[in-house]
């Protein structure tokens, strides 16, 4: 069969449309892949005891008590770690973001908006390490720690919090600014409790996201929290978070260890998926 | 600070007032110049907490294949060689598929099935990397072992055969972990990262552009390979580069499939290790030693200036973008 010019192009048209569909199916596939395997595994053993109960931290088998064990010392060492870290990052992030937003629209305040860019890319790992030598330096004896864990959490946290605070902030019309000033609103208020309430949804789905990944972090707590199986025991000594248990259970010797681990997995991955579906709504809510 | 307001609102002292409006200012200078100080003191603490080696060896390490810590070898060139051929796979499969998915998702799918589309494609980028590790121990190593490994290593026999050379790259024991496969699954995780930021490239281009080319008699495919490609060329290589950041950096999933062998790899097929996996395995069982405890500090040194290095070119690129097309919505 012989295609006039037009035919061919056309027909290259459809080809090409085709293999970008295909590009984003073979994307999908392990996203589904590991969707599909997380509750395979996970969905069995994720229950109530699983959520509450001590780990198994050997997964033998004692006869007459053969129980994988659960995640509850990892999951509250997860809030208590991740929660301080939190409390560090979130007003330092909300507080830089307002000024790259409301004050810093000069040349300064582009260096600090680039800066903290460039920071978001700084691996995790990296970042832990930092936390560990600073640490080291400070008290020896205390170099693994939760409390270290949550300062390298804290500063993997911040420059997202910046951004999406700067990001949202600049997002709230002028003229609510400009109204708020011809009343005569000293501008610190004007901020406070007009700029920062309009752009509140945005800040809090930054803020809920950047602690969502904080949480399933692994690499910066192997050189600052390290593990334990008792979960959190303080703030000075080490740490056993939800990501870590995943981590050494998925390589562990026994099944029922990794187990364990589909099912810290199916955990977070719901939370995950949860989380972003609901910050998605809120914000086309919001803006669109 | 709100209850403060509430007395300068008292008071009515327009002075009070501004020194409310300095002070509020002024901490939140700070706390951003904080910002800039934290990212400081990661090169000087790290630079401070490797003086040992870097004083010992200098950056020498670099090029030393040895890694034995308990016999004082802190050759860290199989690391970078991991690090450098990990990050390549990653791109050589990530690119074409992330520049297919921006194109289609911004130029050739209708509106329906791009939003769902993209965000599910997004949604790879929210799975915790230790996820994607656990996922490539039960799933990916033994598809890679039995389907895509020997596949490869007949393919590169044959070509070996019939030219008459020896390509090292798919040869040696198939093991199903190894640099190959970290590159796999590199690839997966950088997807996301490389295919949204093509898509604000992509979105950027104004659309008389486009119609441009329609209005000339493009098709579809044209009209974006001649007047959206090349104008939104800019923003993709920053994508691909930010992709290669984080390729870089990544740390658990790499851990996990990788293999953990501290010599250079011979094939593609070899175990091997990048700097953040060493750093991941390794570094409990021997910071106790100064010396090793140090050259784990210059390998994360290295792998901060690396990646700094990496950001900062890709930043500069998208921000370059972002003012020559009049910065979008921004300002």
């Amino acid at each position: 069969m012989k295609l006039d010019r037009d035919g061919r192009r056309r027909i290259f048209n459809w080809v090409v449309s085709g293999l970008c569909f295909l590009c984003v199916v073979v994307a999908l596939v392990p996203l589904g892949s590991l969707l599909y395997t997380a509750f395979l595994n996970g969905s069995h053993i994720l229950s109530i005891s699983f959520l509450i109960s001590p780990e198994n931290p050997v997964g033998i088998c004692v006869p007459g008590n053969c129980s994988a064990g659960g995640i509850g010392p990892a999951i509250y060492a997860t809030i208590v770690v991740v929660g301080i870290a939190a409390l560090i990052s979130i007003p330092v992030g909300v507080l830089s973001g307002i000024y790259l937003s409301e004050y810093g629209r000069g040349r300064l305040g582009r260096v600090i908006s680039f800066f903290t860019d460039v920071m978001t890319g700084t691996p995790s790992i990296v970042v832990g390490l930092f936390a560990f030598a600073v640490f080291v330096y400070i008290d020896r004896a205390h170099a693994f720690s939760a409390l270290d864990g949550s300062v390298a959490l804290a500063i993997i946290m911040v420059p997202t919090v910046t951004r999406t605070t700067e990001e949202g902030l600049r997002l709230v019309p002028n003229s609510l600014r400009e109204g708020a000033y011809a009343l005569g609103i000293p501008r610190y208020r004007a901020v406070l409790q007009i700029v920062l309430s309009t752009g509140r949804s945005i800040i809090i789905t930054g803020a809920v996201l950047a602690v969502m990944r904080a949480s399933g972090e692994v690499a910066p707590l192997l050189v600052t929290t390290l593990f334990s199986p008792q979960g959190f025991t303080g703030l000075g000594s080490p740490a056993g978070l939800l990501g870590p248990v995943i981590f050494f259970y998925a390589t562990g010797a026994s099944p029922l260890l990794v187990r364990a681990a589909w099912g810290a997995s199916l955990l977070l991955i719901l939370a995950m998926l949860g989380i972003s579906l609901a910050a998605r709504i809120a914000l086309r809510n919001r803006f669109k | 600070m709100l209850r403060r307001s509430r007395n300068s609102g008292q008071t009515f002292s327009s002075r009070l007032r501004r020194i409310f409006d300095l002070t509020f200012l002024s901490v939140t200078l700070v706390v951003a110049l904080g910002l800039l100080a934290l990212l400081t003191a990661f090169v000087l603490v790290l630079i401070n907490a490797a003086h040992l080696t870097l004083a010992r060896y200098g950056i020498s390490l670099l090029g030393n294949p040895r890694w034995a810590p308990s016999s004082n070898h802190f050759g860290l060139l199989p690391f970078v060689d991991g690090t450098l051929i990990t990050a390549a796979i990653a791109l050589l499969i990530a690119v074409p598929l992330s520049l297919g998915i921006a194109i289609f998702l911004s130029e050739l799918a209708p509106r329906w099935i791009s939003e769902p589309l993209g965000y599910l494609v997004e949604l790879l980028a929210a799975v915790p990397s230790v996820i994607f590790g656990l996922w490539g121990i039960f799933v990916l190593v033994p598809f890679m072992r039995t389907s895509i490994d020997p596949a490869l290593a007949s393919a590169n026999a044959s070509v070996d055969s019939t030219l008459h050379v020896s390509i090292p790259l798919f040869t040696g024991p198939i093991e199903g972990s190894g640099v190959f496969t970290a590159g796999v699954i590199l690839a997966i995780m950088i997807i996301p990262t490389i295919s949204a930021i093509s898509r604000e490239a992509l979105r950027a281009v104004p659309q008389p552009q486009r119609e441009g080319a329609l209005g000339l008699g493009a098709t579809h495919w044209e009209s974006t390979r001649i007047s959206v490609l090349s104008y939104a060329r800019i923003g993709i290589i920053a994508a691909i580069i930010l992709g290669l950041g984080r390729a870089v950096g990544e740390t658990m999933a790499v851990t996990m499939v990788i293999g953990n062998s501290d010599f250079i790899p011979t094939s593609l097929f070899s175990q091997g290790q990048t700097i953040a996996s060493l750093i991941a395995n390794e570094f409990l069982s021997t910071y106790a030693s100064p010396l090793a405890a140090s050259a784990f500090l210059e390998a994360a040194l290295v792998l901060l200036l690396i990646t700094l290095a990496i950001n900062i070119g890709a930043r500069l690129l998208v921000w370059r973008l972002v003012k020559s097309t009049g910065g979008g919505g921004i300002e």
